[in-house]
């Protein structure tokens, strides 16, 4: 990923917070996950996020499957037939999963969720494990469509949903790019991580960043996290370990940069990240541009044909 | 660890991890079950340290770790037993250190021989009574008594009544050996019989080509793990150990830890920062529940529980169980003072301080044996008090069926467990083999309360003790223990009395009540404005109690204040000092920032709020550190006293080059070397001359049920493994024995991050179950292909006590492995689940069997061997038969095991 230098937005001055603190974020160092799961739960107990199902789905160790309106931190878990630079997982196969699940009578790979999802070397083997969260998008479109103004723009720079405004109508929930933001079937309105906006404000840190044993979720300044970020992939560069990149760090991307980055080890995909996410409201002023041009056309038209029929 | 260095506890603390060079995590699976300790590793590796794995799966530890080594279940001290042959062979031991500070140079007695000349048995074995007689595993010249363990073994010879004991089946042999004040050594360390010698003869079959046979770990791997090992560890340099039940539940489970710890005595990594073994415990306070045990043979502080010898008086008692030099050459101050601290001033120098009150050991009352005298009928009640045995312990069946032959039975938790369940709703109601009906237990169930409704400490991996306070009140009937045991005596007390008062209760059971009716039992309460019915008893004054007190009613600020004269009062004396000056010590919490890394004013450790233990070893035989940068503690001769970042775990001013006087007793004994201030010579043992019941050395053996031959010995198993004979307790052939094929597979139980043991405190949370919703066996494709497994589907799993199913997970992180020449599959079985709660499933120990380590009594549920087969398993009386027809296939009798 590259690191382009355009300055970062200020999206709580520009939501019109004259005075307000430093935007705030999280880093989440997946190198160091240890898929614990804690982010999880400490995210349900202090956010009452109600529990939503007991299904084994036999994504390895994953059964939360993604984020949604009852969880609003998901842990990944990836098994990998792909070498970890410097690791030696000791392991050797003869069989390929993926193979087997196709040729036997065993459920396909997808519907299955089939571990290891890269097929490789049988000796060859990692386990990745992220933590997944809303990406607070520097351009949130969830909050340009909001037409409650339920969503809204913290001082923080954080993007939050006031649970008592929100009427369900829904238009927040195809507008993220990353598929964050979710209906709760049984009330309709919009739930997602608020990155514990009531926690900050009495200057305490999110509980999933509180709860993480290894801190793999920081929590801090955005500034200071893509500093410290840039010099841990620099670190893992130097031990050899090649793949680490960051994703959602750069403020030249398609939502302006997150307010929640990741350090991976592999393309954004295989963690169920978009690889090229643009805030789906970029086009929003152009084509109402076209939509008023072609209004104007439409009224010059009729003008036209008005004042034609008046000539007439 | 007792045995090794004198203490039953971790030796380091887990912030400590930050400073190893190295460290292998072995017998355990720190990342998923220590998640918040593991953040230490995860410093130490970001420092540049190497952190290697070795384990049957590979788990969410070896995920983070940079070398991952399989092996298999069971094999851990033909692995370490390479290494410490490496080590030897190598010359890669830190000379100096072993000189000084472990029994290396001691001369064993001549009557000693060991397992490599007896083809895998020690001197002294009794095939007969499956029991050793220790007394030829001696030093010459001087007979120690151990810091740990099994310290009634030399009764007969400390006492001079052999004979008379000996009518009574409790002899051990000749005995008799010549107390010396000191043992002979041999600081060339050529002495054949010196420990070093027998130590070199002893590992020398344990060769990387024999590990890669027994272990299936390929001798590269297995070199490298040396290599890391020897190179991380010297003067410069530290390793560190941790280990978890993946060592402790095997039927040779002590010797296994035992190999670390000549690994990390050879190395010179005990007492030193970044070095250590790291006993990481089950769970909150299980190190507690040992220092303040739950335990049958032990009194508070690792005093030993007496025995029912004939006259057993205090002055013989002392006399046998403790030691000639060190601490426990102290013993009798220390039990005189817990015999004040219980019957206070019912306890005097005329009755020897009621140390007649305390109960007598008439043989093993283990949980396991406790379950068998339940079957027989000679245990009537039980409580059950934060246990789940119906689905925690090994063989669960057996557990329920003996509940089932109970009188009465109080169960105490949060949920109504399987534990308190299975009278209509268990397995055996299924099959058939019980009927509620028939059932004559009466079953009590009384709601616990949790610890954030409670005051209380916790005891952690760490020896640190945590003090928590009360967050909210009880909901309704719910109590803390504390509050059940207390009124739960008083009560029992006004009912002795009322019946002693009213001529109910004849003489002879009045003398028997009196240790009840004397002890003192009077902690104040409280009780809350809204709930004025609770009087809740005040943990602090209970903790005040373990402390201890002079006879001005002052605490205590150290054991080395503890008196036998009856001055001093101290209900745990390792404890000591956690309640000095009067405050308490365990509720500290001066943040990290502003103290350093040892932080010693964040809560308390015992001994003493020592956070690295025998840290005298940090420093050389003159009082130096071994280098600056594994500085510790040091000799500061200008203030003539020892001094470092710790709390110096040794006389803080005895010198380096102090020799005790002729004839000194107990920590006056001590030389200014002698780091391993609890051993009655003050060395790390390498060769354990007392304390064990399995042998001086840790030796290789087969586990109780394995699919292999010992490929060392002509000795198959542990000889002095318990085995508990019992029809729901049938044992499977191994190795070359006919029907041994019918189990073909390896397997391993463990937990998992998401849930909490037995599962009483995850399987009711929604917000647990729902992130491990179901029970699952982990297998490698290797095997789905084998036995036709499905991703997702149902297995079976079988093994000559049950069968149970559970969900399929086909993954790479199952490996086969091959050994001696054969591709072995292993499978992998989290053990949280029951019937009961949110997330359900059968219990992974139904399949175990009852053999046990013969000093722990721990049950052997980290090896043993299966069949897997596809689909769920069969229901009601079909279970039952199902069983029985692969007991006939596979041949197995009563008998089937059961060999020496």
């Amino acid at each position: 990923m590259t690191t382009t230098h355009v300055p970062a937005t200020d999206p709580a001055g520009e939501s019109g917070y004259a005075d307000h603190p430093p935007r705030m974020g999280f880093f989440t160092d997946t190198s160091v996950c240890i898929g614990c799961k804690a982010c999880e739960v400490a995210c349900k107990e202090w956010n009452a996020v109600p529990a939503d199902g007991l299904d084994l789905t036999g994504m390895s160790y994953d059964n939360t499957v993604g984020l949604g309106a009852d969880s609003w931190r998901h842990v990944a878990f990836i098994e990998q037939r792909k070498p970890m630079a410097q690791q030696d997982p000791g392991l050797h196969h003869d069989q390929d999963v993926l193979a087997m699940a196709e040729h036997g009578s065993a459920t396909q790979p997808p519907a299955a969720g089939m571990t290891p999802t890269t097929p490789g070397s049988g000796d060859d083997f990692r386990w990745l494990m992220a933590s997944d969260v809303c990406k607070h998008c520097t351009h949130a479109a969830c909050l340009d469509v909001c037409p409650t103004g339920s969503l809204f723009r913290t001082e923080f720079g954080t993007v939050v949903v006031q649970e008592d405004i929100c009427n369900g109508c829904g238009y927040c929930i195809p507008a993220c790019p990353y598929g964050v933001i979710d209906q709760r079937k049984d009330d309709g309105r919009a739930w997602k991580c608020t990155l514990c906006y009531d926690r900050l404000g009495d200057g305490m840190e999110p509980a999933c960043a509180k709860a993480c044993p290894t801190d793999s979720i920081q929590f801090g300044p955005l500034d200071e996290l893509r500093e410290r970020a840039q010099q841990r992939v620099e670190q893992l560069h130097e031990a050899g370990v090649t793949d680490a990149r960051l994703y959602g760090d750069d403020p030249g991307d398609g939502v302006g940069g997150d307010g929640a980055f990741f350090l991976l080890f592999d393309e954004p995909e295989v963690y169920g990240f978009p690889p090229d996410p643009v805030v789906t409201t970029r086009d929003l002023p152009r084509m109402w541009r076209h939509v008023a041009t072609a209004a104007a056309t439409l009224a010059a038209g009729a003008a036209a044909a008005f004042l034609g029929g008046k000539g007439r | 660890m007792g045995t090794s260095f004198g203490r039953g506890g971790a030796t380091t603390f887990q912030q400590d991890l930050a400073n190893a060079d190295c460290i292998v995590i072995q017998g355990s699976n720190m990342a998923e079950c220590h998640p918040v300790g593991f953040q230490w590793v995860m410093e130490a590796k970001a420092r540049g340290a190497k952190v290697i794995h070795v384990d049957p799966r590979f788990t969410r530890t070896s995920a983070l770790s940079d070398l991952h080594v399989p092996l298999r279940a069971g094999s851990d001290i033909a692995f370490l037993g390479g290494i410490v042959n490496y080590v030897l062979e190598n010359e890669k031991y830190f000379r100096e250190y072993m000189l000084t500070y472990t029994n290396a140079s001691t001369i064993v007695n001549e009557k000693f021989t060991g397992a490599d000349e007896l083809d895998g048995v020690f001197s002294g074995l009794d095939r007969d009574e499956r029991s050793y007689d220790v007394e030829t595993w001696q030093y010459d010249g001087a007979e120690v008594q151990a810091a740990s363990g099994k310290r009634d073994q030399h009764w007969n010879a400390r006492t001079r009544r052999g004979v008379r004991a000996s009518a009574r089946g409790e002899a051990h042999g000749s005995g008799g050996a010549e107390i010396g004040t000191e043992p002979r050594t041999d600081d060339t360390l050529q002495h054949p019989r010196c420990v070093f010698q027998i130590l070199k003869r002893h590992y020398a079959r344990y060769t990387p080509e024999k590990v890669e046979q027994i272990c299936g770990v390929p001798r590269e791997k297995f070199l490298q793990v040396c290599e890391l090992l020897t190179e991380n560890s010297g003067r410069e340099r530290t390793s560190a150990f941790a280990y978890a039940v993946g060592w402790t539940q095997h039927s040779v489970g002590v010797q296994y830890i035992r190999t670390a710890g000549i690994l990390q005595a050879l190395l010179g990594n005990i007492g030193r920062p970044g070095g250590g073994i790291l006993a990481l415990r089950g769970h909150a306070s299980i190190q507690g529940s040992t220092d303040i045990p739950t335990l049958f043979n032990l009194l508070p502080g690792y005093i030993p529980m007496p025995h029912a010898h004939t006259n057993l008086d205090l002055p013989t008692f002392v006399h046998a169980e403790s030691a000639q030099k060190g601490y426990w050459g102290n013993m009798e101050s220390y039990l005189v003072s817990l015999l004040k601290a219980w019957w206070g001033p019912a306890a005097t120098p005329g009755n020897e301080f009621c140390f007649d009150y305390l109960p007598r050991l008439t043989g093993n009352h283990s949980t396991y044996e406790t379950v068998m005298a339940q079957l027989n009928g000679t245990c009537d009640g039980y409580f059950l008090m934060g246990e789940n045995p119906a689905v925690g312990s090994a063989n669960a069946k057996m557990q329920r069926l003996g509940m089932a032959n109970l009188d009465w039975l109080v169960v105490r938790d949060f949920s109504l467990i399987e534990s308190a369940t299975w009278w209509k709703d268990g397995p055996e109601i299924e099959t058939g083999e019980l009927r509620t009906e028939d059932i004559a237990t009466e079953v009590f169930f009384l709601p616990a309360a949790a610890h954030t409704e409670k005051d209380g400490s916790f005891t952690n991996t760490q020896r640190l003790l945590q003090w928590h306070h009360q967050a909210v009140e009880p909901e309704g009937d719910a109590r803390s223990d504390l509050w059940f045991m207390y009124h739960l005596g008083h009560r029992i007390r006004e009912k002795l009395a009322a019946a002693a008062d009213d001529g109910t209760r004849k003489e002879t059971d009045r003398e028997r009540d009196r240790p009840v009716l004397e002890l003192t039992w009077d902690y104040p309460t409280k009780s809350s404005p809204t709930r004025p019915e609770l009087e809740e008893p005040e943990a602090e004054a209970v903790l005040a109690e373990i402390n201890g007190w002079n006879s001005d009613a002052e605490p205590l600020s150290s054991y080395e204040q503890l008196k036998s004269d009856g001055s001093t009062a101290c209900g745990c004396w390792i404890y000591c000092g956690v309640y000095a000056d009067g405050t308490n010590q365990a509720a500290r919490r001066k943040p990290g920032t502003e103290q350093n890394w040892v932080a010693n004013e964040w809560a308390w450790a015992w001994p003493l709020n020592r956070r690295i233990l025998y840290n005298r070893a940090s420093a050389d035989p003159d009082g130096r550190p071994w280098s600056e940068r594994k500085a510790y503690v040091w000799w500061d001769a200008e203030q003539e006293k020892w001094t470092g970042h710790d709390i110096p775990d040794f006389k803080a001013t005895k010198p380096p080059d102090f020799e005790p006087e002729e004839g000194a007793k107990g920590p006056d004994a001590l030389r200014g070397t002698d780091a391993f201030i609890m051993q009655a010579d003050g060395k790390a043992w390498l060769y354990v001359p007392a304390g064990l019941t399995d042998g001086p050395l840790p030796t290789h053996y087969e586990p109780q049920e394995s699919p292999f031959q010992n490929l060392l010995y002509g000795q198959q198993h542990n000889p002095v493994r318990q085995i508990l004979k019992h029809e729901n307790n049938r044992l499977q052939p191994s190795g070359d024995t006919p029907g041994s094929e019918i189990f073909p597979y390896v397997l391993t139980t463990y937990r998992l991050t998401e849930h909490h043991t037995a599962g009483g405190m995850s399987r009711w949370q929604p917000y647990l179950s729902e992130l491990q919703p179901e029970f699952f066996c982990e297998v490698s494709p290797e095997l789905a292909v084998e036995r036709g497994l499905e991703h997702l589907g149902w297995a079976h799993v079988v093994s000559a006590r049950t069968v149970i199913e559970a969900r399929v997970l086909v993954t790479d992180r199952m490996t086969p492995l091959t050994v001696q020449g054969r591709r072995l599959h292993q499978v992998g079985l989290p053990y949280h689940w029951g019937p009961n709660g949110l997330s359900t499933g059968d219990a992974a120990n139904e399949l175990a069997s009852l053999a046990l380590d013969p000093n722990t009594h721990i049950q052997e549920v980290k090896a043993l061997t299966c069949d897997i087969r596809p689909g769920r398993r069969p229901r009601g009386p079909d279970r039952v038969e199902f069983v029985r027809d692969y007991q006939r296939r596979a041949g197995i009798t009563e008998d089937t095991g059961t060999e020496v």
